[in-house]
């Protein structure tokens, strides 16, 4: 049986956060239900066409999934297990934000096989939580975090995120040290990125060019002290014992996020929901991203109403197949995100041909800049390979 | 036709005095154009003309006025370009009149330009009329300027009309002033031909079109002709006289007229302006006098930005070349630029047309390097070199000395910015000759500078200087004796044949320093220390260091929208393409463009 991994949209928060381009809105509950009802017929829908892949991870995204009532990630949960084929050791993760969780909510998660969770702290200063437009204070945290661990759930992962306005490395130091003191197995660190269509980017756009220029900068740090909070991170990390395995995620005691590998490795994964995105069989493709259009689509399924679409399935938005040469560069700008890098015999078998004959220049040429190692069949890029990764994995995309 | 009955003139005047409005107004007042047909300015018909408000190309236009002596009038109506790149032109096309208007500013007087054209008109033995423009302005002082032209320029100017050619207000005065003053041309319609070439434009249909004044004989359909000068025979196939905007064919253009003639010509450097024109079988003793064979003085090299267009710049300049002679150009190659031409031009403004006429009409991306002067490089071994690109200077061991070409300059300042004017001239190597007051608050000044030091911005800093008040023409000397280095920019120690130049020794840390320091700011940080020197020989006299990238990783959680990520690497790709490669660091092409700048805070 295929391995396939599954990923599930919850588009709704309680507020939006003042960075956050990602696809999700404030809708009331009649709303959520109604999204609900239309998700559990798309994973009926897709799941009729993968009838013989074993799911072996879960991740239900968002938006705040927590935010949904009990009853609502149980049908979620209830669905995709009559659907699908779920390994019984699949790994089932749902993103949470501070105070939208209860012990009642927590105990329905683990009864319903959901075994890991994403909490989304950011940081540990209140002052750079309300810049942000987080809902949540740390306190707020440290009690959902409480709440968490006595509910039994071992698998946890904490976000901060580094680069905020006005961050100091006093600051990130307290952020970490906060963190690391309740041993969560993953902490995933993301750098704040000023997306355009946030209030973020109206606030911060001319400040975030001149960032990037390396030229002095008002608010956010400047490029060189961006690098310094970034470099304490992972040594701060490091030196509590989690072990970086990507870009921006860490782990102590192998404890990675099986699902999020999957998306560097290139594992088939379908996305569920609105606007989530999917790779199968070569195809990426990509679902609507109208909450409306993407619930009437589902409701006329419902129906038995056939759908006039120019894609292979009505809730796609886009799809593209992929050529080899698509294929072997994502290979590359993926694969390398892992610290651990890619394995020459994978390239060799996934696509028939020696990685040298393709990329045998650029390797040399990378690895002399000290930009890129390889060690036991293995390349991957080095500590300063990875700072620069936009530059180095640029070089992987082919004419 | 009675010669008694044709005048052949132009109108010289400073820049935006109002000598293509005056032209215009002519046009439509003597009923050659119909309102309806008159568009702003019809002498100047390139866009390029239009938008910039000068003229380029020389143009010609025939005028039937009936005068109020009862009389019809043949006028030939030659429009000169109005710019000091182009003085040969306008001497040719000055050599082809019997008379000139002169435009006045009524606000603005003599300018440093009205001059310089008045003189030439004089030198032509051309008799001159003054006029006075732009009197409907309220700043217009006509007394003043008539008595500037009465003291200045030594013309009678109590009876100049005054006139407005935006208006058309006294334009009746002006063309009674073409009839009554100007004389009517001479010369024997049977006598062996002499027809001066002014001008000419290459037709696709009917090859080269040559705008020639015939000053004796009569040039006829079927002639069998010779260019003195060149030497090149044809038979011609069509005469005729301009209309606007059209060319009208007749059987003959006798002694005394302004014409065309067409003879299946393939290429402008057969019919060179200021050649004379005779018949093959009974050819005229002696060529018309004053031809000259045009030089490039400024040289730059030419490279599209994309490679792969190299044959469609090559195609564009050899179609711009049919109708402009005093382009040059050569292929070359630039270790940093690839393929290439080395391109000679009559001045700035001429390779600035250039420039955008390759941009705009053929649609190319072009990278120019700093546009230089022709040194002379005198060898150890008695040889002497004329040298167009600085990357071609020989070992200085070889060179005995170098020499520059120097103008002499005369710059009309009024008397507040006399001061900043002399230091701009002192900083620019210049020498001062003399100076004279036109009147109690202007003054005209002279000084000798080399035109490598007002080729660039010359004209703007004396602009900035002066706020605008002062005039500025020049005319070639020759050369001069001079301390010249080649500046030599190393990127990442690697020296950059497309950036290198020649400059006085005294500015060559000066320039260096600037050029080093506008390098930083164009050139993105790589994932590497970049420095940049400036060299003299192998004397490193500056340097600046672009920092390396030290992050450049985007730690964002994407989920599984790999597409968005796929995008951002192929932006950033396609950034590089823009660039140009030496050895491992990315070059923004307006880098390469830096030297011109120099100057700008």
């Amino acid at each position: 049986m295929t391995p396939l991994e599954l990923y599930i949209h919850i588009p709704f928060c309680v507020k939006k956060c003042l960075y956050c381009d990602f696809l999700s809105g404030v809708f009331d509950e009649k709303m959520q239900r109604r999204y609900v009802a239309a998700l559990c017929t798309e994973i009926k829908y897709m799941a009729s066409k993968h009838a013989d892949a074993s799911v072996t991870t879960i991740y239900v995204g968002g938006g705040t999934p927590s935010w949904l009532s009990e009853d609502l990630m149980d049908a979620i949960m209830t669905t995709i297990k009559q659907s699908f084929k779920v390994d019984p050791l699949a790994e089932i993760s749902v993103e949470c934000n501070p105070g939208t969780l209860s012990s009642e909510k927590l105990n329905v998660y683990r009864s319903i096989g959901i075994n890991r969770l994403s909490i989304g702290l950011q940081s540990a200063n209140d002052d750079e939580l309300k810049e942000l437009g987080r809902i949540h204070d740390y306190n707020r945290f440290l009690h959902t975090f409480d709440l968490v661990r006595k509910a039994g759930f071992d698998n946890v992962n904490v976000d901060v995120m580094t680069g905020l306005p006005h961050q100091t490395i006093q600051k990130l130091e307290k952020t970490l040290g906060a963190v690391t003191m309740l041993r969560p197995e993953h902490i995933s660190a993301y750098s704040l990125i000023i997306e355009k269509g946030t209030p973020f980017y109206e606030k911060y756009k001319f400040d975030a060019v001149k960032q990037q220029a390396g030229m002095p900068t008002e608010d956010l740090p400047t490029d060189e002290e961006a690098y310094k909070l970034y470099k304490f991170t992972m040594q701060y990390l490091e030196n509590k014992g989690y072990k970086r395995y990507e870009i921006s995620n860490y782990a102590k005691n192998g404890k990675v996020c099986r699902h999020n590998i999957g998306y560097w490795d290139r594992v088939p994964y379908l996305g569920l929901g609105l606007g989530a995105a999917s790779l199968f069989d070569n195809v990426r493709s990509s679902n609507i991203r109208d909450i409306y259009q993407y619930v009437e689509t589902s409701e006329a399924i419902a129906d038995g109403k056939a759908i006039q679409t120019e894609f292979s399935s009505p809730y796609y938005a886009s799809e593209e197949k992929l050529s080899k040469k698509d294929a072997m560069e994502e290979f590359m700008f993926l694969g390398l995100r892992k610290i651990d890098g890619v394995a020459r015999s994978d390239f060799q078998n996934m696509f028939g041909i020696d990685i040298d004959a393709i990329y045998g220049p650029i390797i040399t040429a990378l690895r002399n800049q000290d930009f890129m190692d390889a060690k036991e069949g293995r390349l991957f890029l080095t500590d300063i390979g990875i700072d620069v990764s936009n530059q180095v994995l640029a070089k992987f995309l082919l004419d | 036709m009675d010669q008694s009955k044709i005048r052949n003139f132009c109108i010289v005047a400073h820049i935006d005095h109002g000598k293509s409005t005056l032209a215009d107004r002519i046009i439509q007042m003597t009923g050659t154009l119909t309102d309806r047909e008159m568009q702003a300015q019809v002498l100047d018909n390139m866009d390029l003309e239009r938008e910039r408000g000068i003229t380029i190309k020389s143009q010609a236009v025939r005028i039937i006025y009936k005068a109020d002596d009862g009389q019809e009038y043949i006028f030939n109506l030659i429009d000169t370009p109005g710019h000091v790149d182009f003085n040969y032109e306008v001497s040719r096309s000055l050599a082809a009149c019997d008379g000139a208007i002169l435009v006045v500013d009524a606000a603005q007087g003599i300018e440093a330009q009205t001059l310089a054209n008045v003189y030439l008109a004089l030198d032509h033995d051309l008799d001159v009329i003054p006029v006075i423009n732009k009197i409907d302005l309220p700043s217009a002082d006509p007394e003043r300027v008539i008595e500037e032209i009465e003291d200045v320029i030594g013309l009678e100017a109590q009876e100049a009309p005054q006139i407005s050619a935006k208006t058309g207000l006294n334009i009746h005065d002006v063309l009674e002033a073409i009839v009554n003053q100007l004389p009517a041309p001479k010369g024997d319609p049977s006598a062996p031909l002499q027809a001066l070439i002014f001008d000419s434009l290459y037709d696709p249909y009917k090859g080269v079109i040559v705008f020639c004044r015939v000053k004796e004989g009569t040039l006829k359909v079927g002639d069998s002709v010779k260019m003195m000068a060149t030497g090149a025979q044809f038979d011609v196939v069509e005469v005729g006289y301009f209309g606007a905007g059209q060319f009208i064919p007749c059987d003959e253009l006798p002694a005394g007229m302004v014409g065309y003639m067409t003879a299946s010509i393939k290429n402008v450097r057969d019919t060179r302006v200021g050649d004379t024109i005779t018949h093959t079988n009974a050819p005229a003793a002696e060529p018309l006098p004053g031809y000259k064979k045009v030089n490039p003085m400024v040289y730059c090299g030419m490279y599209p930005a994309d490679g792969a267009k190299y044959p469609d710049l090559r195609d564009a300049l050899e179609k711009l070349q049919l109708n402009d002679a005093a382009l040059q150009f050569e292929p070359e190659t630039s270790v940093a630029l690839g393929f290439g031409f080395r391109c000679g031009f009559l001045g700035l403004l001429h390779l600035e047309i250039i420039q955008e006429r390759l941009e705009r009409e053929y649609n190319l991306d072009l990278v120019t390097t700093a546009p230089g002067v022709v040194y002379r490089v005198y060898k150890t071994d008695g040889t002497m070199i004329e040298l167009t690109n600085p990357s071609n200077l020989p070992d200085p061991s070889e060179i005995d000395y170098m020499e520059e070409p120097i103008v002499e300059a005369e710059i009309m300042v009024t008397s507040d910015y006399i001061g900043a004017i002399m230091d701009l001239c002192q900083e620019r190597r210049g020498q001062y000759i003399s100076m004279e007051y036109i009147e109690e608050t202007r003054a005209l000044i002279r000084y000798t500078l080399p035109l490598n030091e007002i080729i660039y911005d010359f004209f703007d800093a004396l602009k900035s200087r002066s706020r605008g008040y002062a005039s500025f023409d020049y005319e070639m000397k020759g050369y001069m004796k001079s301390d010249l280095v080649k500046l030599d920019i190393l990127i990442n120690k690697e020296e950059v044949d497309a950036l290198s130049f020649i400059v006085f020794s005294g500015t060559a840390y000066e320039r260096g320093r600037k050029m080093c320091e506008k390098l930083k700011e164009e050139i993105p940080r790589h994932l590497f220390e970049i420095p940049i020197q400036a060299a003299v020989g192998s004397k490193v006299i500056a340097r600046e260091t672009v920092k390396a990238m030290r992050k450049d990783v985007l730690a964002k959680c994407y989920g599984g929208d790999i597409t968005r990520k796929k995008k951002l690497l192929e932006k950033q790709k396609e950034g590089k393409k823009r660039m140009r490669q030496i050895g491992n660091v990315e070059i923004p092409q307006a880098a390469f463009m830096s030297v011109l700048k120099l100057d700008e805070d």
